[in-house]
């Protein structure tokens, strides 16, 4: 199987990752070969056979919903890129 | 080599209770040996030897009071240096993940493991490398540079937890904490002959774990020996309020005992885990060890997990699935580096389409696609019913056996940039280590001989959910009647 190049081009839109076009291409060219490597997959009936998500479920209950310290704003702020007044500055993100 | 960074975690610990050298001293010879070899070995990402060093006088006061009137418990793991994988958060210390899209991140908090270890007394070393994002099997996915492996510079220590891996071979730390997420912990362990720990899914918090494959990862450690394992594993496992993944659960206090029969014990060896293209002395290490704990007592049975096969693709399409959820995060908005951009869109593609590295982005795309509208069903959907035949698998073989005996890998540590340019051979070393993570069972790693080359051989044993206890107890029997985990790199 080969991937054709709007559906890498797709995928790379749907997972915000700029790429280049020899990344493209190159990705191309490994994920058909690892598809490929993948059919054996349905070799297998699994008709009947419910999915996993979790190996081990925990099953634990609820806890109560309850108002506890936390961090604080300077501190969850400090790693961020561009801040202004508490909170993290962006470009607008509606044509006004 | 200075003979304090010779010393297990039980040499360590009696040797300050009994002051026959301080805190201090023992910070002190890690980080001359850290600054004299690891310019080579690049093991660490990051090192703290300023504050370190201000813990350890505070250790060494308790230590000379308690001494004075030696009253009530000592911490158990006081002044325990320790290095922790950089996927793991310390507050304080950058946490990069071995990508550039956390260049400069600082986390405010400690993960739940890291946090549970400081608590009793340890004192973090530095952040060790790997893989980005941990996706990874030979650490040459750092973004910060390849970890050379301390027995052969020219190869690679196995990864994504290499940089841990590294540095406990090297004696640049007596333990250090990994993640297994598809045999993380495992095979650098196996690769630079220490011995390592895979808990059980929901054994240990995930809390302040950066994550990579949510139903897959899980916190481990790697050592020396199995004492030093037990001793950290019993410390951090245990539910958390933080990860509604951890399982309520006692953890029992693990006291390992010089006894070295095993005639309670029936060990498992699955067919499917000797294939043709095995390096012949790994699979002759493996016999032996196994022949070893025959006689040690152990009955030996052949098992069969006829889905190891479907392992490979089951893996890598649900962990790529759930990294492209978990990845999601980095957009340049909130922490890291941001590029772009007069508008919104343009950080999120710049930003991650340059801050990513080749192999999180393949992983990415790969993930994106197995989840993607008319996609979904045979692929995601597939593989999540193929998991269930491969944890049936164990299921049934824990019916008729106590623990499951196999190779960790196929080889012995590769060269490095040997399978750099083709990601599926890279992907095929993992063929091992997979099932374990897609059942969600513990097991642990420890090194079994050599090959012609020098180069380490480690073998697995996996057991029952929750069963970790076991695990120790017939490795530590292992290692008390050989002496492979007691040989050093030069």
């Amino acid at each position: 199987m080969r991937l054709t190049r709007e559906l890498v081009d797709h995928i790379a839109h749907l997972a915000r990752l700029g790429l280049s076009e020899e990344e493209r291409e190159r990705y191309r060219e490994q994920l058909s070969a690892i598809l490929d490597h993948f059919q054996r997959l349905q070799e297998l009936d699994t008709e009947a056979v419910p999915p996993t998500f979790r190996a081990v479920e925990a099953r634990r209950p609820l806890r109560q919903d309850e108002v506890q310290p936390s961090l604080s704003i300077s501190e969850l702020l400090a790693n961020a890129p561009d801040v202004e007044q508490d909170q993290f500055r962006v470009p607008p993100i509606l044509d006004t | 080599m200075s003979e304090l960074t010779k010393l297990n975690l039980q040499g360590v610990i009696q040797g300050l209770r009994r002051g026959e050298f301080s805190c201090r001293e023992l910070i002190q010879a890690y980080f001359e040996r850290i600054q004299s070899l690891d310019f080579t070995i690049n093991a660490y990402l990051y090192t703290d030897e300023e504050g370190a060093l201000r813990k350890a006088e505070m250790v060494d006061r308790t230590l000379a009071e308690w001494r004075r009137s030696p009253q009530g418990e000592l911490p158990p793991l006081l002044g325990v240096p320790l290095a922790v994988k950089d996927v793991l958060c310390v507050k304080g210390m950058p946490c990069t993940c071995g990508s550039k899209i956390l260049e400069g991140f600082v986390p405010p908090y400690n993960a739940t493991s890291v946090q549970k270890l400081l608590e009793a007394g340890a004192i973090v070393l530095g952040k060790t490398n790997t893989d980005e994002f941990a996706m990874g099997s030979s650490t040459e996915n750092s973004a910060y540079g390849v970890t050379r492996n301390p027995w052969n510079l020219n190869r690679v220590p196995g990864g994504s937890s290499g940089g841990s891996a590294a540095a406990v071979a090297a004696r640049l730390a007596p333990v250090a904490l990994g993640t297994d997420t598809g045999g993380s912990v495992r095979q650098p362990a196996s690769f630079c002959g220490v011995s390592g720990i895979k808990p059980t899914y929901g054994r240990v918090s995930r809390y302040g774990l950066v994550a990579y494959g949510s139903s897959l990862d899980v916190v481990g450690v790697l050592g020396r020996n199995m004492e030093d394992l037990a001793l950290v594993f019993e410390l951090m496992a245990g539910v958390d309020p933080r990860d509604a993944t951890t399982v309520d659960l006692p953890v029992p206090h693990i006291h390992l005992d010089r006894s070295t029969d095993l005639s309670a014990i029936r060990v498992g060896v699955p067919k499917e885990y000797f294939i043709p293209g095995m390096q012949p002395q790994v699979e002759a290490a493996i016999r032996q060890a196994i022949l070893h704990l025959q006689e040690l007592g152990a009955t030996v049975l052949e098992v069969s997990l006829p889905h190891t096969e479907y392992a490979l693709p089951v893996y890598y399409l649900i962990a790529p699935a759930e990294a492209s959820a978990n990845l999601a995060r980095y957009d340049g908005i909130r922490y890291g580096p941001r590029l772009g951009g007069e508008a919104m869109w343009e950080i999120f593609f710049r930003t991650r389409g340059e801050k990513f590295g080749p192999e999180v982005k393949r992983r990415i795309m790969l993930g994106t696609y197995a989840l993607s509208a008319g996609y979904y069903d045979a692929y995601y959907g597939k593989a999540q019913k193929v998991r269930t035949l491969i944890k049936q698998d164990f299921e049934r073989a824990f019916q008729i056996v106590d623990v499951i005996a196999a190779p960790i890998a196929p080889t012995t540590a590769f060269a490095i940039g040997e399978h750099t340019d083709d990601p599926l051979a890279m992907y095929l070393e993992d063929v091992f280590t997979l099932p374990a993570n897609l059942a969600g069972v513990p097991g642990v790693a420890f090194p079994v001989g050599f090959d012609q080359q020098g180069l380490p051989i480690g073998m697995q044993l996996m057991g029952n959910y929750f069963q970790e206890e076991l695990l120790f107890r017939i490795a530590h029997a292992y290692q008390l009647t050989t002496d492979w985990h007691l040989r050093t790199p030069q």
